[in-house]
Protein backbone atom coordinates (compact mmCIF):
# COMPACT_ATOMS: atom_id res chain seq x y z
CA UNK A 1 0.00 0.00 0.00
CA UNK A 2 1.37 3.66 -0.53
CA UNK A 3 1.09 5.66 2.05
CA UNK A 4 1.74 8.92 0.54
CA UNK A 5 -1.91 8.41 -1.24
CA UNK A 6 -3.56 7.33 1.42
CA UNK A 7 -2.17 10.21 3.44
CA UNK A 8 -3.41 12.69 0.48
CA UNK A 9 -6.99 11.14 0.40
CA UNK A 10 -7.60 12.10 4.20
CA UNK A 11 -6.15 15.32 4.30
CA UNK A 12 -8.28 16.15 1.07
CA UNK A 13 -10.93 14.88 2.52
CA UNK A 14 -10.68 17.17 6.25
CA UNK A 15 -10.06 19.59 3.60
CA UNK A 16 -13.52 19.43 2.01
CA UNK A 17 -15.27 18.57 5.49
CA UNK A 18 -13.65 21.73 6.77
CA UNK A 19 -14.41 24.02 3.42
CA UNK A 20 -18.24 22.76 3.66
CA UNK A 21 -18.82 23.35 7.10
CA UNK A 22 -17.13 26.60 7.02
CA UNK A 23 -19.45 27.73 3.77
CA UNK A 24 -22.80 26.64 5.62
CA UNK A 25 -21.42 28.52 8.34
CA UNK A 26 -21.40 31.55 6.10
CA UNK A 27 -24.47 31.48 4.91
CA UNK A 28 -26.88 33.18 7.66
CA UNK A 29 -24.49 35.96 8.35
CA UNK A 30 -24.10 36.21 4.67
CA UNK A 31 -27.96 36.65 4.48
CA UNK A 32 -28.27 39.06 7.08
CA UNK A 33 -25.34 40.79 5.73
CA UNK A 34 -27.08 41.06 2.35
CA UNK A 35 -30.06 42.35 4.05
CA UNK A 36 -28.50 44.74 6.32
CA UNK A 37 -26.67 46.02 3.48
CA UNK A 38 -30.04 46.64 1.36
CA UNK A 39 -30.86 48.60 4.46
CA UNK A 40 -28.49 50.57 4.34
CA UNK A 41 -28.34 51.29 0.41
CA UNK A 42 -32.43 51.77 0.01
CA UNK A 43 -33.54 53.26 3.56
CA UNK A 44 -36.88 54.36 2.22
CA UNK A 45 -37.76 50.85 2.04
CA UNK A 46 -37.69 50.50 5.82
CA UNK A 47 -41.34 52.18 6.43
CA UNK A 48 -40.21 51.92 10.22
CA UNK A 49 -37.94 55.04 9.81
CA UNK A 50 -40.66 57.17 8.29
CA UNK A 51 -44.01 55.44 9.53
CA UNK A 52 -46.24 58.32 8.94
CA UNK A 53 -49.18 57.31 6.39
CA UNK A 54 -48.10 54.31 6.10
CA UNK A 55 -50.41 50.96 6.60
CA UNK A 56 -50.31 48.14 9.08
CA UNK A 57 -49.20 45.65 6.39
CA UNK A 58 -46.28 48.39 4.78
CA UNK A 59 -45.76 48.76 8.50
CA UNK A 60 -44.84 45.02 9.27
CA UNK A 61 -43.71 43.97 5.60
CA UNK A 62 -40.31 45.36 5.35
CA UNK A 63 -38.43 43.84 2.88
CA UNK A 64 -34.44 43.99 3.89
CA UNK A 65 -35.53 43.01 7.29
CA UNK A 66 -37.73 39.83 6.17
CA UNK A 67 -34.17 38.90 4.50
CA UNK A 68 -32.51 39.53 7.31
CA UNK A 69 -34.74 37.81 9.59
CA UNK A 70 -34.51 34.41 6.94
CA UNK A 71 -31.20 34.38 7.79
CA UNK A 72 -30.90 34.94 11.62
CA UNK A 73 -33.80 31.96 11.11
CA UNK A 74 -31.80 29.62 9.36
CA UNK A 75 -28.36 29.99 11.00
CA UNK A 76 -30.24 29.40 14.62
CA UNK A 77 -32.38 26.88 13.12
CA UNK A 78 -30.73 24.91 10.73
CA UNK A 79 -27.10 26.07 10.34
CA UNK A 80 -26.30 25.71 13.92
CA UNK A 81 -27.87 22.37 14.54
CA UNK A 82 -26.60 20.89 11.64
CA UNK A 83 -22.93 22.34 12.66
CA UNK A 84 -22.75 21.06 15.90
CA UNK A 85 -24.02 17.52 14.00
CA UNK A 86 -20.54 17.88 11.76
CA UNK A 87 -18.52 18.71 14.72
CA UNK A 88 -19.77 15.94 16.49
CA UNK A 89 -18.85 13.49 13.68
CA UNK A 90 -15.34 14.54 12.96
CA UNK A 91 -14.92 14.03 17.14
CA UNK A 92 -15.96 10.76 16.45
CA UNK A 93 -14.07 9.79 13.05
CA UNK A 94 -17.22 8.90 11.62
CA UNK A 95 -16.99 9.41 7.81
CA UNK A 96 -20.04 11.93 6.60
CA UNK A 97 -20.91 10.32 2.83
CA UNK A 98 -21.44 13.32 0.82
CA UNK A 99 -18.29 14.89 1.82
CA UNK A 100 -16.60 11.65 0.73
CA UNK A 101 -17.92 12.00 -2.46
CA UNK A 102 -16.97 15.55 -3.18
CA UNK A 103 -13.38 14.66 -1.81
CA UNK A 104 -13.44 11.60 -4.48
CA UNK A 105 -14.68 13.80 -7.20
CA UNK B 1 -45.50 43.64 -0.81
CA UNK B 2 -46.97 39.81 -0.95
CA UNK B 3 -44.17 39.03 -3.55
CA UNK B 4 -41.64 39.64 -0.69
CA UNK B 5 -43.27 37.53 1.52
CA UNK B 6 -42.79 34.90 -0.94
CA UNK B 7 -39.24 35.71 -1.98
CA UNK B 8 -38.33 34.97 1.76
CA UNK B 9 -40.01 31.91 1.66
CA UNK B 10 -37.66 31.18 -1.32
CA UNK B 11 -34.68 32.47 0.45
CA UNK B 12 -35.42 29.90 3.23
CA UNK B 13 -35.98 27.03 0.96
CA UNK B 14 -33.03 27.65 -0.61
CA UNK B 15 -30.86 28.07 1.96
CA UNK B 16 -32.11 24.73 3.24
CA UNK B 17 -31.47 23.09 -0.47
CA UNK B 18 -27.79 24.51 -0.46
CA UNK B 19 -27.34 23.39 2.87
CA UNK B 20 -28.07 19.98 2.00
CA UNK B 21 -26.06 19.96 -0.72
CA UNK B 22 -23.09 21.34 1.06
CA UNK B 23 -23.53 18.47 3.68
CA UNK B 24 -25.14 15.45 1.50
CA UNK B 25 -28.51 14.17 1.77
CA UNK B 26 -27.56 10.89 4.48
CA UNK B 27 -26.30 13.74 6.74
CA UNK B 28 -29.21 16.48 6.36
CA UNK B 29 -31.81 13.69 6.59
CA UNK B 30 -30.03 12.16 10.26
CA UNK B 31 -32.41 14.34 11.83
CA UNK B 32 -36.13 13.41 11.16
CA UNK B 33 -37.26 16.90 11.46
CA UNK B 34 -34.52 18.61 8.99
CA UNK B 35 -35.91 15.91 6.01
CA UNK B 36 -39.07 17.31 5.95
CA UNK B 37 -38.15 20.85 6.57
CA UNK B 38 -37.92 22.11 2.86
CA UNK B 39 -40.19 19.64 1.10
CA UNK B 40 -42.51 21.11 4.56
CA UNK B 41 -41.78 24.25 3.64
CA UNK B 42 -41.97 24.11 -0.06
CA UNK B 43 -46.23 22.63 0.71
CA UNK B 44 -46.69 25.23 3.16
CA UNK B 45 -45.69 28.08 0.49
CA UNK B 46 -48.58 26.42 -2.11
CA UNK B 47 -51.05 26.40 0.68
CA UNK B 48 -50.40 29.89 1.39
CA UNK B 49 -50.61 30.48 -2.16
CA UNK B 50 -54.25 29.62 -2.14
CA UNK B 51 -55.50 32.99 -0.07
CA UNK B 52 -53.32 35.37 -2.16
CA UNK B 53 -55.24 33.83 -5.29
CA UNK B 54 -58.24 34.59 -3.61
CA UNK B 55 -57.81 37.59 -2.34
CA UNK B 56 -54.83 39.82 -4.01
CA UNK B 57 -55.76 39.12 -7.62
CA UNK B 58 -57.68 41.53 -10.10
CA UNK B 59 -58.30 39.25 -12.87
CA UNK B 60 -59.39 36.00 -14.13
CA UNK B 61 -56.15 35.41 -15.82
CA UNK B 62 -54.11 36.36 -12.51
CA UNK B 63 -56.67 33.91 -10.61
CA UNK B 64 -55.22 30.97 -12.78
CA UNK B 65 -51.69 31.88 -12.67
CA UNK B 66 -51.84 31.94 -8.85
CA UNK B 67 -54.04 28.95 -8.80
CA UNK B 68 -51.63 26.84 -11.03
CA UNK B 69 -48.58 27.42 -8.84
CA UNK B 70 -49.92 26.68 -5.67
CA UNK B 71 -51.14 23.64 -7.14
CA UNK B 72 -47.78 22.54 -8.67
CA UNK B 73 -45.58 24.06 -5.25
CA UNK B 74 -48.28 21.50 -3.22
CA UNK B 75 -47.76 19.15 -5.64
CA UNK B 76 -44.06 18.68 -5.55
CA UNK B 77 -43.95 19.91 -1.94
CA UNK B 78 -46.32 16.92 -1.17
CA UNK B 79 -44.47 14.52 -3.68
CA UNK B 80 -41.27 15.08 -1.92
CA UNK B 81 -42.95 14.20 1.44
CA UNK B 82 -44.51 10.89 0.36
CA UNK B 83 -41.29 9.82 -0.87
CA UNK B 84 -38.88 10.55 2.41
CA UNK B 85 -41.92 9.11 4.51
CA UNK B 86 -41.83 6.11 1.99
CA UNK B 87 -45.89 6.30 1.36
CA UNK B 88 -44.45 7.17 -2.30
CA UNK B 89 -42.37 4.61 -3.85
CA UNK B 90 -42.07 5.28 -7.23
CA UNK B 91 -38.93 7.63 -8.44
CA UNK B 92 -41.21 9.53 -11.04
CA UNK B 93 -42.81 11.75 -8.48
CA UNK B 94 -39.40 13.49 -8.11
CA UNK B 95 -40.39 14.67 -11.50
CA UNK B 96 -43.20 17.20 -9.71
CA UNK B 97 -40.59 19.48 -8.91
CA UNK B 98 -39.00 20.10 -12.51
CA UNK B 99 -43.39 19.96 -13.08
CA UNK B 100 -43.23 22.80 -10.65
CA UNK B 101 -40.54 24.93 -12.27
CA UNK B 102 -41.93 24.26 -15.81
CA UNK B 103 -45.80 24.93 -14.85
CA UNK B 104 -44.62 27.65 -12.68
CA UNK B 105 -42.38 29.68 -15.39
CA UNK B 106 -45.13 29.03 -18.12
CA UNK B 107 -47.59 30.51 -16.10
CA UNK B 108 -46.23 33.22 -15.17
CA UNK B 109 -45.04 34.32 -18.79
CA UNK B 110 -48.56 33.39 -20.24
CA UNK B 111 -50.42 36.05 -17.36
CA UNK B 112 -48.15 39.06 -18.48
CA UNK B 113 -49.89 40.65 -21.49
CA UNK B 114 -47.66 43.34 -21.76
CA UNK B 115 -43.44 44.07 -23.14
CA UNK B 116 -40.74 43.05 -21.38
CA UNK B 117 -39.94 47.00 -21.51
CA UNK B 118 -43.41 47.82 -20.38
CA UNK B 119 -42.41 48.85 -16.73
CA UNK B 120 -40.18 46.98 -14.02
CA UNK B 121 -42.78 44.12 -12.59
CA UNK B 122 -43.21 43.22 -16.72
CA UNK B 123 -39.69 42.75 -17.02
CA UNK B 124 -39.62 40.35 -14.02
CA UNK B 125 -42.98 38.52 -15.36
CA UNK B 126 -41.11 37.88 -18.71
CA UNK B 127 -37.50 37.32 -17.01
CA UNK B 128 -38.92 34.85 -13.85
CA UNK B 129 -40.90 32.95 -16.38
CA UNK B 130 -37.83 31.76 -18.73
CA UNK B 131 -35.22 32.10 -15.87
CA UNK B 132 -37.68 29.07 -14.17
CA UNK B 133 -38.11 27.12 -17.39
CA UNK B 134 -34.48 27.19 -18.30
CA UNK B 135 -33.73 26.31 -14.60
CA UNK B 136 -36.06 23.04 -14.63
CA UNK B 137 -33.23 21.43 -16.07
CA UNK B 138 -31.79 21.40 -12.12
CA UNK B 139 -34.57 19.56 -10.82
CA UNK B 140 -34.54 17.05 -13.76
CA UNK B 141 -31.61 16.42 -13.43
CA UNK B 142 -32.04 15.99 -9.46
CA UNK B 143 -35.11 13.46 -10.43
CA UNK B 144 -32.68 11.06 -12.02
CA UNK B 145 -29.82 12.02 -9.49
CA UNK B 146 -31.16 12.70 -6.47
CA UNK B 147 -27.93 13.05 -4.59
CA UNK B 148 -26.01 14.94 -7.23
CA UNK B 149 -24.67 18.00 -5.61
CA UNK B 150 -24.21 19.93 -8.70
CA UNK B 151 -28.06 19.79 -9.36
CA UNK B 152 -29.01 19.76 -5.71
CA UNK B 153 -26.91 22.75 -5.59
CA UNK B 154 -29.05 23.91 -9.59
CA UNK B 155 -32.05 24.08 -7.65
CA UNK B 156 -30.90 25.65 -4.61
CA UNK B 157 -29.47 28.83 -6.65
CA UNK B 158 -32.81 28.91 -8.65
CA UNK B 159 -34.61 29.38 -5.93
CA UNK B 160 -32.38 32.05 -4.37
CA UNK B 161 -32.34 34.15 -7.57
CA UNK B 162 -36.11 33.89 -7.82
CA UNK B 163 -36.12 35.13 -4.78
CA UNK B 164 -33.85 38.82 -5.63
CA UNK B 165 -36.31 38.42 -8.81
CA UNK B 166 -39.52 38.84 -6.47
CA UNK B 167 -37.53 41.47 -3.92
CA UNK B 168 -37.11 43.52 -6.60
CA UNK B 169 -41.05 44.04 -7.61
CA UNK B 170 -42.49 46.91 -7.04
CA UNK B 171 -46.43 47.66 -8.20
CA UNK B 172 -45.58 50.32 -10.75
CA UNK B 173 -41.46 51.09 -11.31
CA UNK B 174 -39.17 51.65 -14.15
CA UNK B 175 -36.79 49.08 -15.93
CA UNK B 176 -33.71 50.13 -17.19
CA UNK B 177 -35.47 53.74 -17.58
CA UNK B 178 -37.95 52.64 -19.53
CA UNK B 179 -41.53 53.17 -18.15
CA UNK B 180 -44.70 52.95 -20.06
CA UNK B 181 -47.22 55.89 -19.72
CA UNK B 182 -50.00 53.21 -20.08
CA UNK B 183 -48.18 51.84 -16.69
CA UNK B 184 -49.04 54.94 -14.72
CA UNK B 185 -46.78 56.79 -11.87
CA UNK B 186 -43.91 54.84 -10.40
CA UNK B 187 -44.88 54.18 -6.65
CA UNK B 188 -43.87 51.40 -4.54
Amino acid sequence: MNSNIATHSTVELTYVRSARAFVLSLLGPLTIGAGVIWAIVQPWRLTLLHPHGQGFWWLVIEPPLLLAVAGAVFALVVARPLLAELDEARSRGDTVPGEQCAATG
Amino acid sequence: MVHWLFATGFVLLGLCLLSEALVGTEVWQRQPWRKYLWPGLLFALGVLMWPVMAFFTNSAIHTYAHGSWAEVMMLAGGAELGLISGRLRSPWWRLALPLAFVVGGTAIILHEQNTWLFARSAFLHHLIGWTMIGAAVFPLGKAFRPRSGFFQTGVALSLVVLAVMLYTDRDVAPVFGHLSPLAGAPHR
